[in-house]
């Protein structure tokens, strides 16, 4: 029902023209009152708190949906930063949250976020600063931009005096949260540049015939449908069951295996697309560019999959196939 | 954007398969043979007929086979239990790997009273192992131009023709058998039908064939003017390609497509704990176990639909194609990671596994239909084709 809504909303409005103009500096105001006046920011908020109450599992479509249509927004951020907040008695401040699992104390005493995601148009960000959830508002920040064409992170300076609301322990929470996000928003930008390849080896010809004719393109198609249906699936796992925040190692192989995908997808998708691929016009761009960063964003395979070995280690005698079912979901849960 | 991907939803195994699973997990305490990892490694092609007619005997060999027949009984999430454990554990599963997976539900499904009645305890039993006759010296991924002939007689059929690369075949009991009964090859899928061959009657030689790491886990068989009753024929006559193919999703998604290497992944793992990880090579090993999470759900979400009595084949391509290629991945990485110091010393067995491993890794995107013929049918899959 809300994933129909939202699709909607997006379709109408989340546009590729859209996109570009939000890259260029626009705060893309319809789309957003859209999404915020339907209350779907308020999808994670319990019923008795006037939320909509869903679980993670009922969301993972629903950001799915987002990374297919490039959202340049940080909706998925601010649905889970409300829900982050679960605790506190502080409400939410209404405008765009946006999450980050790491931020550090300057010599100064002032705050940093790195390449914050979405920190060019956030207007509050929720972050971890050494284990502690912080709420910052972004207007008392300098905004930096990352300096990559078209990109949406921004690394944000906090004078000492900038405060902060500090939201106790759970800082983690907020990593954990944005990793599962990314791994979300990774594998619909890849359903969709996988549709988009899919289309375009129909219909361009070459040689007399449609290119996706060509057994040598076939294949490479084969392999990009199978590194998308692992990275769904694997994506599906971060927001499986019925808790309120993504567990460490469902969000770690999340967020690792989508990660894991990003190179041989976007090489596959540029490859057969040729040389237009490349091009400003061409929407494959906003998707592949976003797979990019969306990779390193918040750790890299290389990060989460440390992590997911170390769990492995540190259980004595635990075998490969009885840990990977520790992290599946049983029908019970 | 494609159908395809929809198959692939998240799903759990039900209660009843996780509670299989302590069954089965206490039966490989007790019976499993204690032997070095680079001998369980051999897994599904090591073959042990005291091991498979134990299993039988705790009744399950033929474990989705109705009890009726001697059969568990059990569904097909059950099965993917048990073969994950099994595969796990390395145990040694040959000998009675394909009447199980394949040549039981095959008869069950397209077999007469008379063959199921006959064949169908006795596989249950562990007393009728089967191997599958496919490839001939001349057909291999083009498996529909097959030559092998059987030609209607008094009394039955006189069939003439090779098989090669048969898996088993000088162990096994009976082969079931893809030949032509009419036409030519030319007629392609058409005028094909399944025998089953007792491969004990005459004129019929078998050869096994030495493989690069010693092994003979595969042979030619030669039919010379075999004579086969008019019960040897299994379904219709002509529909032998279309009832290969009902097998195929059973053949190809199952835990078999990813876990060739995992003893050699958990040996990898236990010398890590004792001997120290870098960053690298946790991660490396946090890599294969984030790959093995995401191909195992895929699978149990292609084995709900087995259960379902669905015939996911394209998706089960899918699944077979990407685990062979993880499974293929494991022993070409760990030679790295513990060759990457030459002054430091190497677990002899853990060499021994990694190498043997890397010897026989091609044969794993061969078996059971190759990645270019999978490729081919995922893109039709996909609408290219």
């Amino acid at each position: 029902m809300f994933t129909e809504a939202i699709e909607k909303i997006l379709t109408d409005l989340c546009t590729p023209a859209l996109v570009r103009a939000v890259e260029n500096g626009d705060r893309a105001t319809a789309l957003w009152s859209a999404l915020e006046n339907g209350g779907f920011l308020e999808l994670l908020t319990p019923e008795v708190a006037d939320g909509a109450g869903l679980t993670l599992e009922s969301l993972f479509p629903i950001f799915l949906a987002f990374g297919r249509h490039a959202l340049p927004l940080p909706v998925a951020q601010s649905i889970a930063a409300r829900a982050l907040m679960r605790d506190c008695p502080h409400a939410p401040p209404s405008g765009m949250l946006t999450l980050a699992g790491a931020a550090f104390r300057q010599a100064d005493d002032g705050l940093c976020v790195p390449r914050l995601a979405y920190g060019t148009l956030a207007d509050f960000a929720l972050v971890n600063l050494q284990g502690e959830l912080l709420l910052l508002d972004c207007s008392q920040a300098r905004r930096e931009p990352d300096g990559v064409h078209g990109s949406q992170c921004a690394t944000l300076y906090w004078p000492q005096d900038a405060g902060g609301v500090s939201l106790g322990g759970k800082g983690q929470e907020a990593r954990l949260f944005n990793a599962a996000i990314h791994a979300a928003s990774i594998a619909g930008a890849m359903e969709k540049v996988l549709g988009m390849t899919l289309e375009y080896c129909n219909d361009r010809i070459q040689f007399g015939k449609a290119i996706g004719k060509f057994q040598a393109v076939q294949h490479q198609l084969s392999v990009m449908a199978e590194q998308v249906a692992a990275s769904r699936i694997a994506a599906e796992l971060a927001f499986a069951g019925d808790r309120p925040v993504p567990d460490l190692i469902p969000a770690a192989i999340a967020k690792a295996r989508t990660s894991m995908a990003v190179p041989q997808v976007t090489a596959i998708a540029h490859a057969l697309f040729g040389a237009i691929g490349v091009t400003e016009e061409l929407d494959l761009q906003l998707f592949t560019r976003r797979l990019h960063q969306w990779r390193v964003s918040e750790g890299s395979e290389t990060w989460w999959n440390n992590i997911v070995g170390q769990a492995l280690l540190e259980k004595p005698k635990v075998t490969a196939s009885e840990f990977v079912r520790t992290v599946t979901p049983s029908q019970t849960a | 954007m494609s159908s395809l991907l929809d198959a692939f939803r998240l799903t759990a195994l039900p209660d009843h398969a996780q509670a299989f699973r302590a069954e089965v997990k206490s039966f490989l305490a007790e019976h499993l043979p204690m032997v070095a990892a680079d001998v369980r490694a051999r897994s599904w092609t090591g073959f042990d007929a005291a091991f498979s007619r134990k299993l039988a005997q705790r009744g399950w060999v033929g474990l989705t086979l109705p009890e009726s027949y001697g059969g568990a009984g059990l569904d097909a999430f059950s099965r993917f239990v048990l073969v994950e454990e099994l595969l796990s554990a390395g145990a040694p599963v040959a000998a009675h790997w394909i009447a199980d997976r394949q040549s039981g539900p095959l008869i069950l499904k397209f077999g007469s009273n008379a063959q199921k009645d006959f064949y169908l305890p006795r596989i249950c039993a562990g007393q009728a192992f089967f191997c599958i006759g496919m490839s001939e010296p001349n057909s291999g991924s083009d498996l529909a131009s097959v030559r092998s002939r059987a030609s209607r007689c008094e009394g039955g059929w006189r069939l003439s023709g090779r098989k090669i690369w048969t898996t088993n075949a000088h162990h096994a009991d009976y082969m079931i058998a893809l030949v032509r009964t009419s036409g030519s090859p030319e007629d392609r899928h058409n005028g094909l039908s399944q025998f089953i061959i007792d491969l004990k009657q005459p004129g019929i030689s078998v050869r096994p064939i030495v493989d690069l790491a010693g092994d003979a886990h595969f042979s030619e068989v030669a039919f010379d003017d075999v004579l086969l009753g008019e019960d040897a024929l299994v379904g219709e006559e002509g529909s032998g390609w279309k009832q290969v193919n009902a097998e195929l999703a059973f053949e190809r998604s199952g835990p078999e497509r990813f876990y060739s290497s995992v003893v050699l992944l958990d040996l990898w793992a236990e010398t890590l704990r004792r001997n120290g990880a870098s960053v690298a090579e946790t991660a490396l090993l946090g890599g294969f176990l984030t790959q093995l999470t995401s191909l195992r759900n895929l699978s149990v979400a292609l084995t709900s639909l087995l259960a379902q009595g669905q015939s996911p084949v394209v998706e089960a391509a899918l699944v077979k194609d990407i685990g062979t290629e993880f499974e293929q991945s494991i022993p070409a990485a760990i030679a790295a990671a513990i060759s990457a110091n030459p002054d430091a010393p190497i677990d002899d067995e853990l060499y021994r596994t990694v190498a043997y491993l890397n010897q026989v890794a091609p044969t794993f995107s061969l078996r059971g239909g190759t990645r270019e013929i999978l490729r081919g049918m995922i893109a039709r899959g996909l609408g290219l084709r």
